[in-house]
């Protein structure tokens, strides 16, 4: 008996999972740097003026297109206003791990530390006519697409003053131009690609961004959608987050084809560096060029990586190692590398960004301290909500 | 419509005071806040959600009678049995070994067993590698290996599928779904695919050996919401052909997840996620079966049945508890005939299979009583309390003394902020008692 036990111990440590890469910042060749990108030309006195930087060129992959131009025009203000965007949803999402360890946000939560630079690079290529939808990472999308701190907050809190009023929770969360927030992996992006028909059929030029994760790429909803999609020619940038790990699993260990911006067949596909956020600002930009001239769908794959666990349950230490993390923090973090291209670049110094620093905290204090005081739903909201009140709405729009 | 509360029963005002008045519910809950009834309140910061609150003293599941804490008590589980083929005893005829399990434990047991016990059995899910999210494979890929145990992506309605075609051909394939709410993009696969293939080929498939079984946490937590705290066995009761089993607690789970796992019909196995840790069994180790597809008499009774089956039994046993023994504080909103010391006889049935119901011994039971009352956490519409209530006043019409009583979640989403308020409570189970006995 006892020899059985030695052997199965021994078994069990030959076969412990061990993560299948030492480090995970080169995928396939693609620069995953948050700092590689170099100004073109001299940088303009004022601060609202453009200038021309330059992307490394492996910032893209393409798959059945060309590669956008790696150049990009962004002034010397947008760039300090993507900083401070950034550093704001990375205190929120520090914020709402604190609550959740004080047990005043209770249930489910999934924060995006490490992948700022997607929502806030993406939200800068947008306009409010564009439509987003994503599953339950979905805090800092919801912030940028009108949302506010404190409302995020209050929603994970499950107070009256959250933007769903306390009945949706960390997963659920929607402005006119965001739709959620959805709990179930691949869920929504299907339903992305209706908001983009309807794009389609008022003939908006708008785009519809349908984000999911590397682990909901493969579930069949989302090929259903690819095909409705490239079929009738939708509006719709199909997102992939790559942060390389669905749920526990790595990407490897859950999908025949890693490289997800190919996984769309006919539909064009692009893949980025997600950690860069002049390389996501250009993808997203070109995305929506591509969608609304009537090219039809494409998929895009943002490499990124979320450092803590999928949710709050989860450690996030268990499937792949300290360092591993570590290396991608020290060397790839997208706050960390906005941070040095506008030093680097003179855009402002070191003292105004610790400013923005600063008052992104108190903000994010400020919203934490007044999401507090806001009571939770009254009790007659329980069973309000189910039905649609009122007569049948004839209208539409999008 | 908002939930009610009051007790619209005719001849109990008999029995309680003229006036119409708020219910025993309302009464007891406006005690609560003046007699300082409920627990000690929480210190912390911010306002509290309303809760719906237990009365005082009421006992935690782990303290819950329902739970067998002595070997002795374990091994005397009625049906059980023991795969060896020896009693109790067992072989040697000196006993058997117990050990204190929780559900999980007992579930990571029944599955430890079935792997040991039959080369063919496989079991997949997301993360169940490493133990899944509630740790009820924990150790099986290091002791099994990992082409006996392993994770898939992320792909409910693959994992069904898969799951339904592994098994067509022989092999005993048990499935985890993360979530019970994850299930949906599985209902085609398992309602279509699964309920239909013995059926559609005539008896043919699966091949002999062949076994389906899916396993998903259900229930609510507190604090789960609209995607984590779901109750979704209603939607299957009209897959016929899917057998849905829910244990009550680790000794059943062990038991009856082993029947499932050896049974060749596909079923659904669906485990209050609040059990995995809170109950806690003495849990035979040797290999058992319990047997499916009939109901268990928890607690015998004479004057009425409460059926129930999963977490809310535990508050069911609560309730009768209270009904039994009820505080000074509820003493004057009993009606004289159901005050102590005339004892009352509740009879308490675990259903442990949904679907198909095990109707036929659930009318013998409730003919010998006349009163029945359901409890079940899913919502009323399409439920197993309606389902059951509609078979029962059919084939015992004549037996009834009182309307069916039905103690369940609310026709709304699992709301974020009142799931305890969503969850039946032993007071509201105490009140449909009351209304039911005096009607």
């Amino acid at each position: 008996m006892s020899f059985v036990l030695r052997t199965r111990a021994l078994r069990a440590r030959h076969l412990a999972v061990k993560p299948l890469r030492s480090g995970v910042t080169q995928v396939r060749g693609l620069q995953t740097d948050a700092d590689k990108s170099s100004p073109a030309e001299s940088l303009p006195e004022s601060g609202s003026a453009t200038f021309k930087v330059n992307l490394p060129g492996d910032s893209f992959h393409s798959y059945r297109c060309d590669v956008p131009d790696p150049e990009i025009e962004i002034s010397k203000d947008g760039l300090v206003d993507m900083y401070h965007k950034m550093v704001q949803m990375r205190r929120m999402e520090q914020a709402a791990d604190a609550l959740y360890k004080q047990k005043l946000i209770r249930g489910f939560c999934h924060l995006a530390i490490g992948q700022e630079a997607i929502s806030v690079g993406m939200e800068k290529a947008m306009t409010p006519d564009d439509r987003v939808i994503t599953a339950y990472r979905c805090h800092t999308f919801a912030v940028m697409r009108g949302g506010t701190i404190k409302g995020v907050l209050a929603e994970l809190m499950g107070r009256q003053a959250g933007m769903s009023h306390g009945k949706g929770g960390s997963m659920h969360i929607f402005t006119p131009s965001f739709f959620g927030g959805n709990g179930i992996v691949g869920a929504q992006v299907p339903v992305g690609t209706g908001i983009a028909f309807a794009q389609k059929y008022l003939n908006k030029p708008s785009v519809t961004f349908a984000l999911y994760g590397d682990g909901a790429s493969n579930q069949g909803q989302v090929f259903e959608s690819y095909n409705m999609a490239k079929l009738w020619n939708l509006p719709v940038v199909f997102s992939c987050e790559n942060n390389k790990y669905g749920m526990g699993t790595s990407a490897e260990r859950a999908a025949m084809n890693t490289s997800f911006f190919t996984r769309g067949d006919q539909i064009p596909g692009l893949q980025v560096n997600g950690m860069d956020i002049l390389a996501v600002l250009r993808a997203a930009q070109w995305a929506k060029e591509w969608t609304v001239s009537g090219k039809g769908p494409l998929v895009m794959e943002f490499v990124t990586y979320r450092y803590g666990g999928h949710s709050m349950s989860d450690p996030g230490t268990t499937y792949r190692t300290r360092e591993e993390i570590q290396q991608v923090r020290s060397k790839s973090d997208a706050i960390a590398g906005l941070r040095r291209y506008i030093l680097e670049w003179g855009v402002t110094d070191e003292d105004s960004l610790k400013a923005i620093d600063k008052s992104a905290k108190e903000e994010v204090d400020h919203a934490v301290e007044e999401a507090k005081q806001s009571p939770h739903p009254d009790l007659k909201d329980f069973w309000t909500d189910i039905y649609v009140s009122g007569r049948p709405n004839l209208s539409f729009s999008v | 419509m908002p939930p009610r509360f009051s007790l619209p029963c005719r001849s109990a005002s008999a029995y309680f005071s003229k006036r119409p008045g708020p219910s025993v519910l309302g009464r007891l809950r406006g005690q609560h806040v003046d007699a300082g009834l409920s627990s000690p309140r929480r210190a912390r910061a911010a306002p509290s959600p309303p809760e719906a609150q237990g009365v005082e003293g009421e006992p935690s599941i782990s303290e819950n009678q329902l739970l067998l804490s002595s070997a002795q008590e374990a091994l005397a589980t009625p049906g059980l049995h023991f795969t060896d083929g020896h009693g109790p005893l067992g072989p040697t005829g000196r006993g058997r070994q117990t050990r204190r399990m929780n559900l999980y434990g007992a579930i990571r047991e029944a599955l430890g067993t079935a792997l040991g016990s039959n080369p063919k059995a496989v079991i997949f899910g997301e993360d169940v590698a490493f133990g899944g999210v509630f740790r009820c494979s924990m150790g099986l890929m290091e002791e099994f290996g990992k082409k006996r145990v392993f994770n898939t992506p992320l792909s409910e309605q693959g994992i069904a599928g898969f799951g339904i075609g592994f098994a067509s051909v022989g092999a005993t394939a048990i499935a985890e779904i993360q979530f019970g709410d994850y299930i949906f993009p599985a209902f085609d696969q398992l309602v279509n695919e699964a309920a239909k293939q013995h059926y559609a080929s005539g008896g043919a498939y699966p091949l002999p050996g062949g076994s389906l079984t899916i396993r998903a946490p259900i229930g609510s937590v507190g604090h789960g919401g609209l995607y984590h705290s779901q109750s979704p066995e209603g939607f299957f009761l009209g897959a016929a052909g899917l057998k849905v089993v829910i244990p009550r607690s680790p000794i059943q789970a062990k038991g009856l997840l082993l029947s499932a796992i050896r049974d060749p019909s596909p079923i659904l196995f669906l485990e209050p996620k609040i059990l995995y840790r809170a109950a806690v069994e003495e849990v035979p180790i040797d290999d058992y079966t319990l047997p499916l597809g009939q109901m268990e008499i928890v607690r015998p009774g004479t004057d009425l049945t409460l059926i129930s089956y999963g977490l809310p039994l535990y508050t069911c046993l609560n309730a009768i508890t209270l009904l039994h023994d009820p505080p000074a504080t509820l003493m004057p909103l009993l009606p004289d005939k159901l005050r102590p010391p005339r004892p009352i006889s509740i009879q308490l049935i675990d259903l442990r299979m949904i679907n198909p119901l095990p109707i036929n011994s659930v009318v013998e039971a409730i003919k010998q009583t006349g009163r029945v009352v359901i409890v079940h956490e899913a919502g009323p519409s399409g439920g197993v309390g309606n389902n059951l209530a509609g078979e029962l006043g059919r084939r015992a019409f004549e037996y009834l003394e009182a309307p069916i009583g039905l103690v369940s979640g609310w026709d709304t989403p699992v709301p974020l902020t009142f799931e305890r308020f969503y969850q039946p409570d032993v007071i509201r189970v105490f009140d449909k008692l009351l209304e039911t006995l005096s009607y």
